[in-house]
């Protein structure tokens, strides 16, 4: 094991686990705060909320996101809601139980003290951005909503509509404006972090870019915050925002962040199927849909008639004959491994054969179309919207479509990274959520690291190791700064025959074969050999236009494109080091005879932790051994 | 389908725009309107021209990143919809669209499609939040919120910030963006405190933008993606009087 990797949890009873580190915790003196500068990179619920909160402490924080308003990250389009323990509906809810199903749902690949935590503090967070004015859904009473939720067998998910990402958002983009107000915060919108600036193995700064003049600039700060959210656009096709990158991540990965369980994807059962090639990208149906939608494919392969000619006994009901118990509401890998069986076996529908139907008639039969509008109503519009059919008279079709990366920058107990002084959250990280996430999980955790944890944890390193005396003039920031320019001079001076969505897409195909839902040694292999011919081909025949001194979204993009043609080699060597399948991952190789994951403890129960070691030597494999205490792993079952 | 386009292009906030035309010839009607632009796209940097820069991040209609004019008329001919999630089926083979960019003068254009909407932050940072820390929340069940009154605080919250109300109204106001943000918080228990105080900071920072008044044309909710109702512009402006009047009370 590295040095670098130490958890830093304390040992002792889970429950008071936090508790005593956050009384070990450092504090600063309320007269010296406003001495520290912290840069936060990314203002979606992670970055907002601890930018806010360290705001209100009275840091002087400097926060920088690439849209033209910090209120339009990404977490603004999560729709289905977020998680806690406060057991209002009486079901037995528990902070021990959110913890236990969200330690099981990620296959026992997480780190019990983080996940403990995590519940713990979600009842603060529902606390919170109720007091913010967050238009939750009520009963009629006057009291908090709350619906069950991607396989939870209690009702733990609060929600505003199908909207509860721009909900929560906007309450954490209002509290960051009244610091911006408050003379705390300065945002810097339409500017991208290119590269991070290390000394002595301490984050001391960003390079970034303005995106309307193409300024190269350079910032100094006592402590780098990452939140710049996922890397699921790699496959070039996802749910995520098309501005998602990994750039933030990947550039502080080759700085000296160790970068963990970089294969654990998660790919979304219910979205809807790719309709052609100058696709841009995959809408997510929330899987709140399940609750009230029957899965089924035609029993006969190659089944052409339309859905509703099909009898019921020619019907493969598959969650429902394969899951007994959990049926249509199987955890997210699972349905979406057993939506790929069935297709690959042929009885895939739509025009492509990759899509399954999500049939409400029954529902509609047993409850009426008009409570089925009230639950789904923004849902089925949005299909019609994109599909052109109308789902109350004929069923959805659906297939899975990459969605959220539970790999991210390896962190500590404490979220910071390998370098002193970066701490990552939100997304970025890869702390909770092992090798599966549960749904309205990421809201919870992006809201937990921002509100609950970084307002602490960087006080006390800030105590501890002091001022930055770095500045802007320092020659690792002027080096680094050469760097960013000298690369963006090369994508531009290339001038070749194709675009960088012609790369991109390239990519994403090979790793969504590959590397997608089912993954083997030769696919792997094969993806090793593929992705470094297509990095060299780009760097060879890319054609970026226009000039560096203006808006450029293709210079943009190629710079994003760039990393991810670098970092797609981690994503698929982590898959082929990993030998046992696990949550999302699925390994060919290594399954029961049913067909479901056949975890290896023996040799498997850590978290693979990643440090670069130049562009001419692979990565190097560490571990963090993981221990289970208080849940023990045990074969996930959902028949 | 056929479609020609004429895409006003300007190179930066200082230089002078003009109107290009494009023809595509092969564009499938399940493509959303942003597709066709990317096959545009496309096509022009295979031709070594210069895409068409313009802005957008989602792509499911709730980031408010995506905007312009087609014909005249903001985000488009669909009611209730984003550019974004307008798709080719909605036009006709061979028609002539024209593409521009929000016109305001407190959107300044910054490069072809895309304009500077800052100005709309700074009128959230002017009052629109509830001042709470983190950590001082109380329990979040201890205000029972009537289920009517937290669906039309949504109502009001569905914004997406996009800009379409101010471009289409005839006096570039951001009303129905202030309005909506005001009756959001203004509805809830929690933004009781605030709330007179509220309208007022916001409708300043508003006017000192540069946005004009709202003299009741109604364009805004008309082009509202999310269909905003201008009733919460009569809300706004019923607070805003009780405002002057509590206020110069004390
Ligand atoms: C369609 C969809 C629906 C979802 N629904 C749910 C749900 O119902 N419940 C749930 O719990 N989770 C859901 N998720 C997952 C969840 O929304 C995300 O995991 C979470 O919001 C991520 O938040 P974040 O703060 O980490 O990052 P993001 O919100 O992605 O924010 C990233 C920020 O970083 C900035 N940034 C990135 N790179 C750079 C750079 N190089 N320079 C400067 N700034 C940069 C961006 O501008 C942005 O501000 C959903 C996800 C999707 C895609
Ligand atoms: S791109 Fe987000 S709303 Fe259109």
């Amino acid at each position: 094991m590295s040095e670098k990797i130490r958890a830093t949890a304390p040992d002792g009873p889970i429950e008071t686990r936090w508790e005593r580190r956050r009384f070990e915790y450092k504090l600063v003196n309320p007269s010296n705060r406003r001495k520290y500068t912290v840069i936060v990179i990314g203002s979606g619920l992670a970055g907002a909320s601890a930018a806010a909160s360290l705001g209100e402490l009275g840091y002087r924080i400097k926060v920088f996101c690439y849209q033209d308003s910090a209120r339009r990250a990404h977490s603004i389009a999560a729709q289905g809601g977020i998680n806690a323990a406060k057991n209002y509906q009486n079901d037995n809810d528990s902070i021990f139980r959110l913890f236990y199903d969200t330690v099981k749902g990620g296959d026992f690949r997480a780190r019990e003290s983080n996940v403990y935590r995590l519940a713990q503090v979600s009842n603060n967070i529902i606390d919170q951005c109720v007091a913010q004015g967050v238009p939750f859904a009520r009963e009629y009473g006057g009291t908090l909503a709350n619906r069950s939720f991607g396989g939870a067998q209690v009702s733990r998910t609060f929600y505003a509509r199908g909207q509860t990402g721009q909900q929560l958002l906007l309450g954490a983009y209002q509290a960051l404006s009244r610091q911006v107000a408050a003379g705390t915060v300065t945002i810097f919108p339409r500017t991208e972090m290119l590269d991070l600036v290390v000394e002595k193995n301490r984050a001391v700064g960003i390079i970034a870019r303005n995106m309307i003049t193409g300024e190269i600039t350079r910032h100094a700060g006592d402590v780098v915050v990452l939140a710049s959210g996922g890397y699921g656009n790699i496959f070039f096709l996802s749910t995520n925002a098309k501005g998602c990158n990994a750039s933030a991540a990947w550039r502080s990965f080759r700085r000296g962040a160790f970068f963990a369980n970089p294969c654990f994807t998660q790919i979304h059962p219910t979205c809807i199927p790719v309709s052609g090639d100058y696709q841009s990208k995959l809408t997510l149906m929330s899987e709140s849909l399940r609750n009230d939608g029957r899965v089924w494919v035609p029993k006969k392969k190659g089944d052409k008639r339309p859905p509703n000619e099909i009898p019921e006994e020619e019907r493969d009901y598959y969650l429902e004959r394969r899951y007994p118990a959990f049926g249509n509401l199987v955890p997210r890998d699972v349905a979406s491994r057993a939506a790929k069986v069935v297709c690959d076996a042929g009885h895939g529908v739509g025009e492509s054969g990759f899509g399954v139907y999500l049939d409400f008639s029954e529902a509609i039969e047993r409850l009426g179309e008009e409570t089925i509008r009230q639950r789904y109503g923004n849902l089925f519009h949005m299909y019609e919207k994109i599909t052109g059919e109308n789902p109350y008279r004929t069923p959805m079709r659906i297939y899975p479509a990459v969605h959220y990366t539970m790999g991210g920058l390896w962190v500590d107990y404490d979220l910071m990274s390998t370098i002193d002084g970066l701490f990552v959250a939100g997304e970025a990280n890869f702390s909770d959520h092992g090798a599966n996430r549960l749904g309205a999980s990421a809201l919870m955790q992006g809201l937990a690291d921002g509100y609950f944890v970084l307002p602490y944890s960087v006080p006390n390193f800030l105590a501890t190791a002091g001022h930055s005396e770095a500045t802007p003039d320092d020659p690792e920031f002027l080096s680094a700064e050469r760097e960013v320019e000298d690369r963006i001079r090369r994508l531009l001076s290339i001038n070749g025959s194709r675009t960088v969505d012609s790369f991109h897409r390239e990519l994403g195909m090979v790793l969504w074969q590959h590397c997608g839902m089912a993954r083997n040694r030769q696919g792997l292999e094969e993806a090793l050999k593929r992705i470094p011919e297509i990095r060299a081909a780009f760097w060879k025949d890319v054609k970026v236009p226009g000039s560096a001194e203006t808006l450029n979204q293709a210079l943009e993009k190629a710079g994003r494109v760039a990393d991810f043609l670098e970092m797609a080699e981690l994503l698929c060597r982590d898959a082929l080091e990993r030998e046992e399948s696990c949550g999302c991952h699925f390994r060919e190789e290594y399954q029961t005879e049913e067909g479901e994951c056949r975890r290896n403890d023996e040799d498997f129960a850590h978290t693979a932790v990643w440090e670069f070691a130049g562009d001419e030597k692979p990565p190097v494999r560490h571990k963090e051994n993981l221990k289970f205490e208080y849940v023990k792993p045990s074969q996930r079952s959902y028949k | 389908m056929r479609i020609r386009l004429k895409v006003w292009r300007q190179e930066s906030r200082e230089a002078a725009g003009r109107f290009e035309t494009y023809d595509l010839d092969s564009v499938n009607e399940h493509m959303s309107f942003l597709e066709m632009l990317d096959v545009l796209n496309e096509k022009l940097t295979l031709e070594g021209k210069e895409p068409v820069a313009f802005d957008h991040d989602c792509r499911e209609g709730i980031c408010g990143m995506c905007g312009f004019l087609i014909n005249g008329i903001a985000h488009g001919p669909e009611k209730g919809t984003t550019l974004c999630q307008l798709h080719m089926r909605h036009f006709q083979d061979g028609a002539e669209l024209t593409l521009e960019p929000w016109r305001a003068k407190a959107f300044p254009v910054i490069k072809d499609l895309i304009v500077d909407r800052s100005a709309l932050d700074r009128v959230i940072q002017a009052g629109g939040y509830i001042s709470v820390n983190t950590g001082s929340a109380p329990e979040a069940n201890i205000h029972p919120v009537p289920k009517d009154t937290a669906e039309k605080a949504m109502d009001a919250a569905a914004c997406i910030g996009c800009g379409a109300c101010v471009a289409a109204c005839p006096n570039a106001s951001a009303m129905l963006f202030t309005a909506a943000k005001v009756s959001h918080l203004g509805l809830m228990p929690q933004g009781q405190p605030e709330r007179m105080q509220r309208v007022k900071k916001m409708i300043a920072a508003m006017d000192a933008e540069g946005f004009g008044s709202c003299t009741n044309h109604g364009e805004c909710q008309a082009v509202c993606p999310k269909e905003i109702s201008t009733e919460f512009i009569a809300r706004l402006n019923r607070d805003l009087i009780r405002s002057a009047l509590l206020l110069t009370r004390v």
